[in-house]
Formats: C-alpha cells, sequence, structure tokens
C-alpha cells in the first residue's frame, strides 16, 4: 500500500521543529509500524536526507522505549500495545499518518521524535522503591502474600513508563506512573514500613519535574499499552492524604 | 596470555565458601576510595552496580538506553532457577548443579557452576525482599513451573515478564544508590573503548550518544556487564541497541575471549515473514509445558492443520525423547525442528515452521486456565501474525537468542586483564555449550549481587588504588583512537546504511555458523568475510556528524566490529572438531543424529587472543576437569 507520513522534524532540543511530509510506497500489512519507519529511513539515506530519529530497542512491547504520538493517540490505534506492536494492516493504502513525539514540558525534545524521560526516572530514585541492601533478607516464602494482593501488585508492576499517560493528559500529569509505583509496593508486605512517606516523596517529586496535577479525565487509562486501572491513582490520593494527616 | 582460573580445590560444597573466608577485605572506611566503572544496567550491571554502592564504593554506571529500567533484561519473560525445592519434588542444589553442567553438554566449569546453583536461593529472598511481584499460589506462598532441561518444577515467574519484574527489582536498588549519591549513573552513553596502563585496566572512553561528546573516566575496577552478541547475525530475539563493541574493544586491548561460536538458537520464536523484518520474537519456553509440538507426518502437506487427522501427525518430541518429552534443552529441539523442515515437513508459506499446539491443553485445563497462563504470550503472538493461537496452533521456528561464548573469565569473574571485571551474558559464564531455561536470570543476578560484590573487594584490597587519573597520557592515546574510528565512520560517503550491510553479514552468520555448520561451510566464510568488510568500507554511508544524535553512527560502529568478530567465530567453530551443544558440526554427529562430542581432545575452554591487525587471533586452552561429575552423553530419551 502506498501512505503519506507527516513526521515532526527537529534538528536538536533547542531548534525549531515543524512537520514535514514524505510519500511511502510498498508497505506491506505485514510490517511494524516501526519497520515501515525503517523502509522510510532507507529511502531518506539513499537520498542524501536525514532519517528520522526515533526511540526503540525491544520491539516486542516491554522495554517502554518507544514513544510515538500517531494521529494524536500515543502508541497509536491499537488499544493496550505499544507503537513497536503496531502493524501497518491497520492503516489502508492512501492513509495519511501524523507522527509526532511526546508532547509535555517535563519531556523536551531531543531529536526529531526521541524525547528526555530521565523526570521519570528522578521520580522513582525519590522513593520508588523498599530500602533493602544486598544480602540478609528473609527466606522468600516466610513473606506470605495473598493471590489477589499479589495480582493486585502485579497488575500495577507492569507499567513500562514509556510515558503515554503523561502524554495523553491535559495536563501532562505522571500521576498513574507514580500511582503505579506506589500502588505495586502498597499492595505487598515488603511496602508496608515506608508506604505512606513514599507516596508523599514520589507525588513531590514529581511537581518539582513540572508535570501537571491530575485531570481526572483518565485519558491516561486509555492510552497506557499495559492497562493500568486509575483506581491505583485513587488509592494513591488516599495514601497521600494518610501521610499528610500523619505528618510522614 | 596466562589462563589461571583460580578455582578453590577441596569439596564442592565448601569451595566458595571457603574461598570467600580467604578472600581479602576493604576495611568500611577505605571503600570510598575507591572508584568502580559499571558498564552496562541489565540484570549483570544493575544488581552490581547497586550492590557495590550500597557496600560503600563509588560507582559510576553507564548504559546505552534513555533509562537503566530498559536494558534488556527487560524482555526475559519466563522465570528464573534456584534450588528452593518449594514444591517438595526432590530439587537441591546439587541437582540445579547437575542439571547446568549436563545441559551445557559439559563444557564449563564444576565450581562456577555449582556456585551458581549455591547462591541462587539467596536471589529469589533479594527479590522477594525489594517487592518483585513473583506468582503465587492460593495460600499464598510462591508459585514455580517447570522449563526445559529438568525433570522438577524449579522455575520463579511473574507472569510472562520476570525480565522486567526482576530488573525493576535491580533498577529500584539502584535508584536509592542514586538518590544517596553512591551510583552516578550516567544513560544514554556508550562505552567506545577501554583503557589500559601498565596490564591493569583503569578507566574508559565513552560517547554521549545525545551531544556526541566524548569523555574520559578513570577507576579502579571496570566492570563489562554489557550482554551478549546474538544481533551479529542481524535477526535474533535481542533488542536493536544489543552490541557487543564494549567486550570486542577490551578483546584488542588484551582480554580473551571464549568459546566465541557457542551460540544459543532458541526452539520458540515467531517465524521470519519477510525481508524487512527487524528482529525476531521469541515465545517463551515456558510455552513448552503445555504446548505440543508436531508436523505433517507426510513431507509437502498443505493441508490447514485442523484437516490433519491425529494419525497423520508426527509429535516428534514426544517420539524421539519420551522422557523428556517437549521438555528437551533448547539445543535439541531446534535442531530436532530444523530436522523436520529439511525433510519438507515444515509448515506455514516458509516451510520453516512447525506446529506448537494448545488444542489438548485447552481441553484439559479449559481456555480460562491457558489463558491465565500464557495470556500476554497468546496476545503478542495474535498481534503480530493475526492467527488466534487458541483456534490455529501457533508457528514457531528456532532463532538465535543468547551467546553462551564472551570474554573469559576467572573465578572471581575477571578477565585477563587485570582489573576488567565480567559479569552477566557479556562473560563466557557458566553455561557451557547451551544455556537452560531461566538460567541466565539466575547467572547475571548471581553475579551481580552474591559474587561480585565480593570478589571486587578482593581485587581493589590486593591491587590498591590505581593512581591514574583521566589526564595520565594513557587516556588521551586511546581518546586519539576513538577519534579516528568516528572520523572513518563519519566520512563513508557510499550508498548504503549501516543497517542494510548488516543484514547481509547475518545470512552469512546463519547459514555458515547457525543451526549446523560444516567445515566446508565455515571456510567458504572466512574466505568471503574480507570481502564482505571491505564493500562494507566502500558503500557504508553514515548521514550527519558525530556531534549530533546520530543513531546511524552507532550502528555503523557496531556492525564494523562485528565484521571483525565474525571472524573469531568462524575460527572457533571451525576449531572445534566436535558437535557440543549448540554448537553442531555436521561432520560430528551419532546415527541418530544427536551431537556427537569428543571428550578426549575438546573437553576445553577455547580462548582467543587479539595479536594485532591483518594477524589471525591465536587459541589457548584451559582445560576442563570434572572431578565430581562424569560427562556422558547426554540423553533426554
Ligand atoms: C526475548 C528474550 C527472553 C529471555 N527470557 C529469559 C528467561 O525467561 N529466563 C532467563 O534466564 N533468561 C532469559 N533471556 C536471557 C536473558 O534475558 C539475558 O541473557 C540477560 O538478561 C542478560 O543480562 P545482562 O545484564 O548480561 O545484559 P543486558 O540486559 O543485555 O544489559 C546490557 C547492558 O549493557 C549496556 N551496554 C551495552 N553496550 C554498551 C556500551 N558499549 N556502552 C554502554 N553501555 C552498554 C546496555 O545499555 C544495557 O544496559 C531472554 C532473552 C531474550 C532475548
Ligand atoms: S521498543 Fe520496547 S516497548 Fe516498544
Amino acid at each position: 500500500m502506498n501512505i503519506t507520513l507527516k513526521i515532526w522534524r527537529q534538528k536538536s532540543a533547542g531548534a525549531k521543529g515543524r512537520f514535514e511530509t514524505y510519500s511511502l510506497s510498498d508497505v506491506l500489512e505485514e510490517m511494524s509500524f516501526l519497520e515501515m519507519l525503517d523502509v522510510l529511513n532507507e529511502q531518506l539515506l539513499r537520498e542524501g536526507k536525514d532519517p528520522v530519529m526515533f526511540d526503540n530497542d525491544c520491539r516486542e512491547g516491554i522495554c517502554g522505549t518507544c514513544s510515538l504520538v500517531i494521529n494524536g493517540e500515543p502508541h497509536g490505534p491499537e488499544r493496550a500495545a505499544t507503537v513497536c506492536q503496531l502493524y501497518m494492516r491497520k492503516f489502508e493504502n492512501g492513509d495519511t499518518i501524523t507522527i509526532e513525539p511526546w508532547r509535555a514540558g517535563a519531556f523536551p525534545v531531543l531529536r526529531d521524535l526521541a524525547v528526555d524521560r530521565g523526570a521519570l526516572d528522578r521520580i522513582i530514585q525519590s522513593g520508588g522503591y523498599v530500602s533493602v541492601k544486598t544480602g540478609g533478607t528473609p527466606d522468600a516464602n516466610s513473606i506470605p502474600v495473598a493471590k489477589p494482593d499479589a495480582e493486585l501488585a502485579m497488575d500495577a508492576a507492569s507499567c513500562i513508563g514509556c510515558g503515554a499517560c503523561v502524554a495523553a493528559c491535559k495536563n501532562a500529569s505522571a500521576m498513574l506512573f507514580v500511582a503505579a509505583k506506589v500502588g505495586q509496593l502498597a499492595h505487598l508486605p515488603q511496602g508496608q514500613p515506608e508506604r505512606l512517606p513514599r507516596a508523599r516523596a514520589m507525588v513531590a517529586a514529581m511537581d518539582v519535574e513540572g508535570f501537571g496535577a491530575c485531570s481526572n479525565t483518565y485519558d491516561c487509562e486509555a492510552a497506557c499499552p499495559k492497562e493500568i486501572s486509575v483506581s491505583f491513582i485513587q488509592e494513591l490520593h488516599r495514601d497521600f492524604r494518610k501521610g499528610l494527616l500523619a505528618g510522614r | 596470555m596466562k589462563l589461571d582460573a583460580g578455582t578453590p580445590s577441596g569439596p564442592l560444597e565448601t569451595r566458595w565458601m571457603r574461598h570467600r573466608e580467604e578472600m581479602k577485605l576493604v576495611n568500611p572506611a577505605n571503600k570510598r576510595k575507591f572508584r568502580v566503572l559499571v558498564v552496562g544496567s541489565g540484570l549483570g550491571g544493575g544488581s552490581a552496580a547497586a550492590s557495590l554502592a550500597g557496600l560503600g564504593y563509588h560507582v559510576g554506571c553507564f548504559c546505552l538506553q534513555d533509562s537503566p529500567r530498559r536494558a534488556h533484561s527487560i524482555a526475559a519473560q519466563g522465570g528464573i532457577n534456584a534450588a528452593k525445592n518449594y514444591p517438595n519434588d526432590g530439587d537441591s542444589i546439587w541437582r540445579l548443579f547437575y542439571d547446568t553442567i549436563k545441559g551445557g553438554d559439559y563444557r564449563s566449569r564444576e565450581s562456577n557452576v555449582y556456585r551458581l546453583a549455591e547462591v541462587s536461593n539467596e536471589i529469589i529472598d533479594q527479590c522477594i525482599a525489594q517487592g518483585v511481584p513473583f506468582a503465587r499460589e492460593y495460600g499464598g506462598l510462591l508459585a514455580n513451573r517447570s522449563f526445559g532441561g529438568a525433570q522438577v518444577s524449579r522455575t520463579f515467574y511473574a507472569r510472562g515478564q520476570t525480565g522486567q519484574q526482576l530488573l525493576l527489582g535491580a533498577y529500584s536498588a539502584l535508584s536509592r544508590q542514586i538518590h544517596l549519591g553512591a551510583v552516578s549513573m550516567h544513560p544514554r552513553t556508550e562505552m567506545l573503548d577501554l583503557v589500559v596502563k601498565d596490564g591493569r585496566a583503569v578507566g574508559i572512553v565513552t560517547r554521549n550518544v545525545v551531544t556526541g561528546e566524548l569523555e574520559s573516566w578513570a577507576g579502579d575496577a571496570v566492570v563489562l556487564a554489557t550482554g551478549g552478541y546474538g544481533n551479529i547475525y542481524y535477526l535474533s530475539t535481542n533488542a536493536k541497541a544489543s552490541n557487543m563493541s564494549a567486550c570486542f574493544r577490551a578483546w584488542k586491548r588484551g582480554a580473551g575471549m571464549a568459546n566465541p561460536c557457542f551460540v544459543q538458537i532458541h526452539p520458540t520464536c515467531i517465524p521470519m515473514s519477510g525481508e524487512y523484518q527487524s528482529k525476531l520474537t521469541l515465545m517463551s519456553e515456558s510455552l513448552r509445558n503445555d504446548g505440543r509440538v508436531w508436523v505433517p507426518k507426510k513431507a509437502g502437506d498443505t493441508r490447514a492443520p485442523g484437516d490433519i487427522p491425529e494419525d497423520e501427525r508426527d509429535y516428534y518430541l514426544e517420539r524421539r525423547y519420551p522422557s523428556f518429552g517437549n521438555l528437551v534443552p533448547r539445543d535439541v529441539a531446534s535442531r530436532a525442528a530444523k530436522m523436520v523442515c529439511d525433510e519438507g515437513r515444515g509448515v506455514g508459506k516458509t516451510g520453516l515452521g512447525v506446529y506448537l499446539d494448545f488444542a489438548e491443553a485447552i481441553e484439559r485445563l479449559g481456555e480460562g486456565a491457558v489463558r491465565e497462563r500464557y495470556g500476554n504470550l497468546f496476545h503478542m503472538y495474535e498481534e503480530i501474525t493475526d492467527e488466534d493461537p487458541y483456534k490455529v496452533p501457533m508457528r514457531i521456528y528456532p532463532a538465535i537468542h543468547y551467546t553462551m561464548g564472551g570474554l573469559w573469565v576467572d573465578y572471581n569473574l575477571m578477565s585477563t586483564i587485570p582489573g576488567l571485571h565480567v559479569i552477566g551474558e557479556a562473560n563466557f559464564s557458566d553455561h557451557g555449550a547451551n544455556r537452560l531455561g531461566a538460567s541466565a536470570l539466575m547467572q547475571g543476578l548471581a553475579d551481580g549481587y552474591f559474587v561480585l560484590p565480593y570478589t571486587m573487594g578482593h581485587w581493589l584490597a590486593t591491587a590498591g588504588p590505581s593512581g591514574i587519573a583521566t589526564d595520565d597520557p594513557a587516556f588521551a592515546a586511546v581518546r586519539r583512537e576513538v577519534d579516528a574510528r568516528i572520523e572513518r565512520l563519519v566520512a563513508a560517503d557510499g550508498t548504503r546504511s549501516a543497517d542494510s550491510l548488516h543484514r547481509e553479514l547475518g545470512k552469512l552468520m546463519w547459514n555458515a555458523c547457525g543451526m549446523s555448520r560444516t567445515a566446508e561451510g565455515l571456510k567458504d566464510a572466512l574466505a568471503k568475510l574480507p570481502g564482505m568488510r571491505e564493500e562494507f568500507w566502500k558503500t557504508l554511508k553514515v548521514p550527519g556528524s558525530g556531534e549530533e544524535f546520530n543513531l546511524n553512527l552507532e550502528q555503523a560502529g557496531r556492525v564494523a566490529d562485528y565484521y571483525d568478530f565474525a571472524e573469531v567465530m568462524f575460527r572457533d567453530a571451525l576449531a572445534r572438531e566436535e558437535s557440543s551443544g549448540g554448537h553442531f558440526r555436521d561432520e560430528f554427529q551419532t546415527p541418530e543424529g544427536e551431537a556427537l562430542r569428543d571428550d578426549e581432545n575438546f573437553s576445553h575452554v577455547s580462548v582467543w587472543e587479539y595479536v594485532g591487525a591483518d594477524k589471525a587471533p591465536t587459541m589457548h586452552k584451559e582445560e576442563l576437569s570434572f572431578e565430581f561429575v562424569t560427562p556422558t552423553t547426554r540423553s533426554y530419551k
């Protein structure tokens, strides 16, 4: 099939960006979206033009590296999938596809479609862990966890940290990302000792990084490739308030 | 090149404990005076950086991805082994040791493998303390499942995302140390060379991939945790950024390269569908717990799978290996798939595929239970192939997956360059000629959490501070070489991308050094290589400059290294005139087509030394001795 691509091009963080239009023929249905971009880049290279820079790594939906907004939707039209899991069979001959980077003040564009998501790492550094060192831990089976709790913790832990929730939110809030980490540990006995201070520290770090407040419209949940539930945001609010009251 | 593995003697069960007691310690107040550079943030690097920082050393950690959490380890699906014996099915440290030695076709060190089995249990304890959400039974205790090459259930898992959850555990420990100021983290940073002064590793030179800036880092020890080199084949299950340049640079600076031809081909991957394909996707081995592998009995049978009656199907693994059935080790399963496809019985458009069928499991357990076990894998399969595996059997085919070979290390995980340590998939590891499923995660975390933190102290206490800073001429000399390499790449003004040239090299690798190898094919490949390398430099085009975010430049550098490394792999495969594990030489097989080992002549680790450009590398041997197990013909019948 033949398609037209409108792609955000930006030389570097400081430079001004703009859309450029490219046409591509002989796109196959079995190609992944990123393979289609590989084909475009081969074409650009032959034409002596700069290839389009986009982040990707595992190409199977688990590393959270790929990060494209396609026709206005983070990760594109496929539900519960990252853009590397999107296949061209979702598009039709003659389609025009617009591709942009994640848009958020806290995610500066580095080049073309690649952004800097270091802010998410810094949020985790502020407290997204159980403070244990290596060694000296008790036998694993001495800490039983009820299966429903373990499953909920796992639901939250499946966050891949891609930032689609931020890109989807009109306030560019990272609330779902924070809630997923807080939620994972809040549902496990190991996470209890630091539960309240963790929630407060991570929310504070989110503010410092310049993410907005939760818009309560839940566009994040719809965009999340791992379908992380917004119920974790409600739990986060509760822990945050409890922490405030307790002064922890 | 001197190869002193430094393995302790005495009873196997107490070797590691005694060795720990004998190693030197660094006084707590002195630990902060030492700087350790850890390259890589996967399970090996992440766990090592966090643990070393926790002990009090200054740690610098480097990775290619934009966040340490995205290292390739994240993609591991199936699980991690440990000898906990929670299911009470007869497992023990000895049995895990024995299975791993046997699974590796008796080409690994007894002492190392025993230590690995020994610390496996601590890994699970550590992960649980971090809040890793492993699967659980209704009673709240941990669940286990089976993996290939074992008759006990010793694999711990977190849905189909075990690697992700383990890596997030290591990443959280790392993040805590970053927060405490004990680790300085450098994402999007590529190590381009190792600095060696007076025979000791004293630092690295890196490139900030966003700005192109080159930087020098001095350290009292360097740790490479940069993963495997499966991507030399172009198509593999590895992430796109996985590469071997860091190890290759170290090799050129004097580190021995061990068993480079030992490569693992995973039997259950989604078959290739076209020339544009950028990677192959693994379907976890855990699927072989319930899926049954078959092909039609008749060659050239093009009927839909559902139209082929039971008695016209060949469940060839169950037929050939009744005691292990579908759960034979990977090398055995892969070769068996190749054999039936070579007979013309392969399925799918290309004929390069076999069925992995869940119909019987769905009938036995119900679709719900199958969905609970493998839902996300089935979903992934359907996304890629547009076929519903609940209704039609999956089609799978072997693909390059893991590299058992890597930089040679002694018992303390130190390479032949004093001060340079290598952990995780990057070292030649504990897996011999074939790795068992769920054992790479175990080894990466064993190295990083429970081995290196001890042996590093011994190295630093013995060697003392290096005393070399980045203004030393040794750094300037290496930077000039790095600069020259980048300039040469950027100047390449041909017509082709590094990617397209890499694809061609990959085909040569797969044909000559893939699932089966012959002396003739390897010699032919060795003869072709110089021409292909020349063609690479003649036709390569690298757009842009070195002072910007330039993915093409990064790729070109890695592919250039692959051309040189391919030669070492071919030579190693040629020199090993036997079949063992993943290394199958057509000339050396039993009448039934099983691998024919030659313990008399090849019970050794082959270690290759770089002796200069335009010279063939030389091979050294570390003889393997078996005091506790007797190498026998591996049988899974
Ligand atoms: C799809 C898939 C599924 C798997 N499933 C399982 C499983 O179920 N069980 C199991 O036990 N094993 C599994 N494996 C194998 C296992 O995941 C890997 O062997 C293991 O994770 C490797 O870990 P590592 O820390 O050695 O390296 P990696 O995780 O590959 O990390 C390498 C690190 O080095 C960095 N790096 C590389 N080069 C440079 C450089 N030049 N400069 C700076 N940084 C650099 C990278 O950025 C990264 O941080 C699987 C592998 C694949 C491909
Ligand atoms: S590239 Fe890893 S999630 Fe898309």
